[in-house]
């Protein structure tokens, strides 16, 4: 009664480099938090998967089975287990612990893009080029999914999953939400023809290190969707295409409630997120920075630069502003500025 | 461990330091001393001196018990699907593998089990083997078994029973009499005194006339021979001490080599009872006691008279005898023949009346003369065309005639071969040409050409060898005639063509071979004689008729490999041509308009579209969610039935391209019915039916003969302003004679006009049935509508010396329609129809106001489209108000279709110079006059 409310900290953005991973498996196609941040997965383009701690730059384990390079990865809830979908069209489940495959999961016709647990690890949803997501069973021993959802015209970009819903990006344009709970499927339309005529097949050709994994969209798409997310109250979602543009939409009606604009985003297939307390969008950018926008009034907050190359992907703490970057064959933790090694480790 | 984390440091944690690693035992070559020497089996396992069961080696793993997972199961495995077959353990799941071995604690051997083993004791065998017992060193050990051993009984036992047979007695029917008993053998030495001879005579004599007629005797039960092997080292006959002597001290004075142990059976059961006045052990070698009165012979003096001096039957009443019972046993049972069976007879059987007829048995066949026992094996040679002739000199001398075409060698046989000579009905393939795809009128009209060219084959036949027509096929045959009418009618669909040329069953007789190809094509003319005709005349009649079964056999042959043929390949799953296609129900719309709100950042209803979705039932579980549609089977997207023809399907228009929306054509889901048209007349197709089923027809073999890729040359667009002109494009008069398909569309009011017309039923959920129905008949409506300028082109262009003469009036085609419709069907063909002749004199009239115009078309465009796209909203708003109205319409609609007819009539007279605006503005004021 006595004390005042203390006055909120104004929100700081990670712009401090604190460590840099050079992971050692090829281009890291994705960087991705664990459950609680205290960890991170990095997929590399030389077949493997690898754990580390970010913070201390310590590599925990190296998980290699895939047949091809690995282009996203998941953890579960319990830290127990992770799920990986790659170039070679499996969806795999490892043992976090023992680093072995505990299942494999094959169907999908094409590569797979994303991978996503649900909340209870008790399914793997992943989505693939050729048009499908697919839902994985991981109690049972069946080999087909569960369910195909087929809906999307295009390759799928993007699946994320909440306690009840399935968010899933296309390329052809529209961004798709399971509600399993009420089911019905909402499809909304956001693309918008592309900015530039994309060229097909990558200039440098070959799974050259470094090399972000492009899309090579073919030209003249509408408005290939790379990049799908929820807020993290579950209101919104925020959309990124390839016309440059994020979007936030409200969930429940599809309008628009921001438009963030100033990066890069034609080519390749790009992460977005949102900070760790909503506060601002955040993207990757084929410039070499990661830019950060403020959510509310759209402004641009800080552009924040990162190398030479194309920003590929990046994954925000779950509660704290550290954020991790992805360029080339190397990954990049940043912190805010006030931060403080705590064991000196860094 | 050190050695492996120095291998993999950079993924690996170490903590605390590692062992140190053991040290290699080298293998000394000193012998391993005594306390050293371990035992192992042959799986390297110690073995130890304790263990579960056997307490011997190899219980547990490595000297504990469990398994090398100790107790944890490996992995759980819920048994919450198989409990019901979930196995009870044994003890024998807890052995090892070598414990059921031959010398384990429980060997596998093969045993009778006791369902099947006899549940009786068998008196037979219990007999030997009281006998083999009493003969045993010790004796009597039997005896305690015979009193624990439980009294079961088999089935036979107990049918014995019930006929009235006792233990004790033999089987068969009961005698009258009791055999007399053989007097004693005036040749076999009687000691002692004899009985006086007149008592004994006297009482068998009495006891013969004392047995009454009615009262009759069991037969003798018989003794089995002893056939327990002899498993001993002692001598022939030995008998160690004889119970009898040893025991009893009665001396057998008789022996008998070959009667064995079996003599003494009888006796068996008496030898407690008189004998039992010595005791004591005496016997061979035993030497004498002093107590013993006599001096016994112990030393077993051999005296001849112990054996008999003649072989003799045994006296045969003893019964001791079986089934190698001497001959006067065998006979005195055949006199018994007529002896009925007195016995009880069990109920259900009767006696025999007359008695099994004996076999027969027959000698076995003489051997011929040269029979030499010794098998010669003949040199396989495989059969190539080098090594023939080699084969055939092989085969003639092994004695056979010329090679038999359908029975060369099993190696020779296919499966369809073999099963012809088995017998078998020949596999039907689904279909065996191409012809079988044809609808049964293409198959009629195939035929009667077919029979058309035969008869005139026939007749030119006929008049050329001056034959009658009787071998024409179109004077069928009687059926009687021969018995080659029943192949003749199999090879008669078409299956043994010409071309079975390639088929040669008689290469290696080339003379034969064509025979059979002359063979052949007689049949395939209809001959019913063609076999009598092409058989060599200079062969014998025997010859002939085997010939005359080869080629039948071969031709059959033929044809059956061609069905197997194709039997292997089957029908697509789903028919290509099926009218009905699975999409689901609810599509995304336009992305025009989307896109469109997009670009205005109109987000929210405009984007947004909702659909119903039902997760899998299983997903819904994982999630912890409940299921929304608890009822539904459905998963995924609802989906619905359409048909597969939309308009939009065969109006390929160039302008697709341009149009922003690529998506899949079937997202317009207009249908079209095609096939079924005659069975729903609509307006459009009442007055002149026929002349509209024709034209439609004709669009959809056009449509589909261009179904491929669009190949047409992209015209120009055509804006529905300047449709007045059929013709559009510039580079038309370049190829227009060759492709006059694209003209025919180039007449066609553009993609927009049917888009605005008739595509609004895409996006409307169409819930109910009615709602469909009322759609397709628009669409139905939109499809006729569609073809009046290319049906005429297509009409024109396919009669091309008719319409030759009509392109300078084209105002008048009505009248002369019927006689091209006639003239289309008598030529008509069979396939996809070839793009039609053109005569581009003709159109060129028609193109020149076309030309200048075009220009000025394209660039009205835009604006046109922004006009018809407010239009086509319209007109979905209209049709929304009407739908509930149109369910109650339906039996009106008669009515109102012929009040249009008449307008419909004049259209089609008008057909020529109707503009598409006119069509337009006819067709938006239909929904209103049917209101």
């Amino acid at each position: 009664m006595a004390f005042p409310e203390p006055k909120p900290r104004p929100p700081e953005l990670p712009q401090k480099r604190l460590k840099t991973l050079d992971c050692g498996q090829g281009a890291v196609r994705a960087v991705r938090f664990n459950v609680d941040g205290n960890y991170c997965l990095t997929c590399g383009s030389d077949k493997t998967l690898k754990l580390w701690n970010p913070l201390r730059g310590t590599l925990l384990r190296t998980y290699s089975g895939h047949g091809y390079e690995v282009l996203d990865a998941a953890g579960s809830f319990d830290n127990s287990s992770l799920c990986s979908g790659g170039g070679d069209k499996a969806v795999v489940l490892w043992d976090v612990a023992s680093g072995q495959v505990v299942r494999k999961f094959r169907g999908h016709a094409g590569k797979v893009n994303t991978v996503q647990f649900n909340e209870e690890a008790t399914v793997i949803l992943s989505g693939s080029i050729d048009s499908s997501i697919r839902c994985w069973d991981c109690r049972s021993r069946r080999p087909e999914p569960v369910q195909t959802l087929d809906e999307a015209r295009d390759g799928v970009s993007s699946v994320k999953v909440s306690d009840h819903e399935v968010l899933t990006g296309s390329v052809d344009g529209r961004m798709r939400r399971y509600d399993l709970r009420m089911g019905q499927l909402f499809s909304d339309y956001v693309g918008s023809e592309c900015g530039r005529r994309c060229e097909t097949g990558r200039e440098d050709g070959g799974p050259a290190r470094g090399t972000p994994a492009s899309l090579t969209y073919p030209s003249l798409l509408q408005g290939p969707i790379t990049c799908t997310c929820f807020s993290r109250d579950g209101q919104c979602t925020l959309v990124s295409s390839l016309d440059s543009t994020l979007r936030l939409l409200d969930k429940d009606t599809g309008e628009l409630l921001g438009e963030y604009k100033g990066h890069k985003n034609q080519e390749y297939k790009l992460d977005c997120c949102l900070s760790e307390r909503d506060t601002h969008v955040v993207s990757c950018s084929e410039d070499g920075k990661v830019f950060f926008w403020d959510l509310v009034e759209g402004a641009l907050a800080l552009a924040l630069p990162v190398g030479h190359g194309v920003v590929q992907s990046l994954a925000y703490h779950p509660t704290e502003p550290c954020l991790l970057t992805a360029m080339g064959g190397s990954v990049q933790c940043w912190r805010e500025e006030t931060y403080e090694a705590e064991d000196g480790a860094g | 461990m050190a050695a492996r984390d120095s291998d993999s440091d950079e993924d690996l944690v170490s903590y605390g330091t590692g062992l140190e690693p053991l040290e290699e035992v080298i293998r000394s070559k000193q012998p391993i001393p005594l306390q050293d020497q371990t035992v192992r089996d042959e799986k390297g396992r110690y073995k130890r001196f304790h263990g579960a069961f056997s307490g011997g080696f190899s219980a547990g793993y490595f000297n504990t018990v469990g398994s090398k997972e100790g107790w944890t199961p490996s992995t759980f495995v819920s048994s919450r699907q198989n409990r019901a077959d979930k196995s009870v353990l044994g003890p024998e799941d807890f052995m090892d593998e070598e414990d059921l071995s031959e010398f384990g604690i429980a060997p596998k051997a093969i045993v009778t089990t006791d369902d099947f083993a006899s549940k009786t004791k068998d008196r037979i065998r219990e007999k030997a083997r009281q006998l083999a017992a009493a003969t045993a060193p010790i004796p009597g050990a039997t005896l305690l078994d015979d009193l624990i051993t439980p009294a079961k009984l088999s089935v036979g036992f107990e049918l014995l029973r019930k006929m009235g047979w006792k233990e004790g007695q033999g089987v068969g029917p009961r005698v009258k009499r009791r055999p007399r008993r053989q007097k004693p053998d005036p040749g076999v030495k009687i000691y002692g005194c004899a009985l006086p001879p007149g008592s004994s005579e006297g009482s068998e004599g009495e006891d013969d006339d004392y047995l009454p007629d009615n009262v009759t005797f069991a037969p003798k039960d018989v003794t089995p021979v002893d056939f327990t092997p002899k498993d001993n080292v002692h001598g022939l006959a030995y008998k160690g001490l004889d119970p009898h002597q040893a025991l009893f001290g009665t001396s057998g004075e008789h022996f008998n080599l070959f009667g064995g142990g079996s003599e003494r059976a009888g006796d068996l059961g008496e030898i407690g009872l008189n004998k039992g006045r010595k005791l004591g052990i005496s016997g061979q070698a035993f030497g004498v006691g002093a107590l013993e009165e006599e001096d016994d012979d112990i030393y077993a003096t051999e005296t001849l008279s112990k054996y008999d001096t003649v072989l003799k039957d045994e006296e045969p009443g003893d019964g001791l005898y079986g089934w190698t019972a001497p001959r006067q046993y065998k006979n005195q049972k055949e006199s018994e023949k007529d002896l009925r069976y007195i016995g009880k007879i069990l109920d259900g059987f009767s006696l025999a009346s007359k008695p099994l007829s004996s076999k027969k048995s027959y000698p076995p066949p003489e051997l011929p003369r040269d029979y030499r026992p010794v098998h010669y094996f003949r040199p396989m040679v495989a059969t190539t065309s080098e090594n023939s002739h080699l084969l055939q000199v092989l085969s003639e001398s092994a004695g056979k005639a010329t090679p038999d075409p359908g029975t060369h060698s099993k190696h020779q046989l296919n499966a369809s071969k073999r099963a012809e000579l088995l017998g078998e009905t020949p596999i039907q393939g689904s279909a065996t040409s191409v012809l079988e795809f044809l609808s049964q009128k293409d198959k009629e009209r195939i035929k009667e050409m077919k029979q058309a060219t035969d008869l005139k084959a026939a007749q030119l036949k006929a008049r050329s060898l001056a034959q009658n027509a009787q071998s024409s096929r179109a004077q069928p045959s009687p059926a009687a005639a021969s018995g080659h009418c029943s192949w003749h009618m199999a090879l008669g669909g078409g299956t043994a063509t010409l071309k079975a040329s390639n088929f040669k069953p008689f290469a290696k007789d080339p003379e034969k071979q064509k025979r059979y190809e002359e063979f052949l094509v007689h049949m395939k003319q209809g001959q019913k004689d063609a076999l009598e005709r092409c058989l060599d005349p200079s062969m014998t009649e025997w010859e002939r008729g085997r010939e005359r079964d080869e080629f039948a056999r071969a031709a059959l042959l033929y044809a059956s490999s061609h069905s197997t043929l194709s039997s292997r390949f089957t029908h697509a799953k789903e028919e290509d041509d099926s009218d009905q296609v699975e999409v689901p129900r609810d599509q995304e719309n336009d992305v025009g308009d989307k896109q469109s709100a997009v670009k205005m950042k109109m987000f929210g209803k405009l984007t947004r579209d909702t659909f119903e979705w039902h997760p899998d039932k299983l997903l819904c579980k994982r999630f912890n969610v409940p299921d929304p549609y608890p009822d539904s089977t459905l998963v995924g997207l609802p989906r619905v039935k359409r048909d597969k023809y939309s308009v939009f399907n065969f109006l390929t228009l160039p302008e697709t391209a341009s149009l922003p929306t690529t998506q899949a054509p079937r997202e317009k889901v207009s249908q079209h019915r095609g096939p079924d048209k005659s069975r729903k007349p609509s307006r459009w197709d009442t007055s002149k039916q026929e002349k509209k089923e024709d034209s439609i027809s004709e669009f959809l073999s056009l449509a589909r003969s261009k179904a491929g890729p669009p190949k047409q040359e992209s015209n120009p667009l055509v804006n529905k302003e300047e449709e007045r002109a059929p013709e559009s494009s510039t580079n038309q008069t370049v190829n227009k004679g060759v492709d006059a398909q694209a003209e025919g569309e180039g007449s066609r009011p553009s993609m927009d006009l049917f888009r605005a017309i008739f595509a609004s039923s895409s996006d409307e959920k169409s819930s109910s049935s009615e709602d469909e129905q009322g759609d397709s008949e628009d669409d139905q409506a939109g499809s006729g509508e569609a073809n009046f300028p290319s049906s005429q082109d297509t009409d024109l262009g396919e009669t091309s010396s008719v319409a030759h003469a009509l392109v300078p009036a084209p105002r008048e085609p009505p009248p002369s329609i019927p006689i091209q419709k006639m003239q289309i069907d008598e030529k008509e063909e069979f396939g996809p129809r070839l793009p039609p002749v053109f005569c581009p004199n003709a159109r060129q009239t028609l193109e020149v106001p076309q030309k200048e115009k075009h220009k000025k078309n394209k660039d009205k465009h835009k604006a046109k489209k922004e006009h018809r796209r407010k239009k086509e909203k319209k007109k979905k708003h209209r049709k929304h108000k009407h739908k509930g109205k149109q369910k109650n319409k339906k039996p009106e609609k008669s009515s109102s279709s012929e009040s249009s007819d008449s307008s419909d009539s004049q259209s089609d007279e008008e057909t020529a110079d109707v503009s598409p605006q006119e069509l337009l503005r006819r067709l938006k004021s239909l929904p209103l006059r049917r209101q």
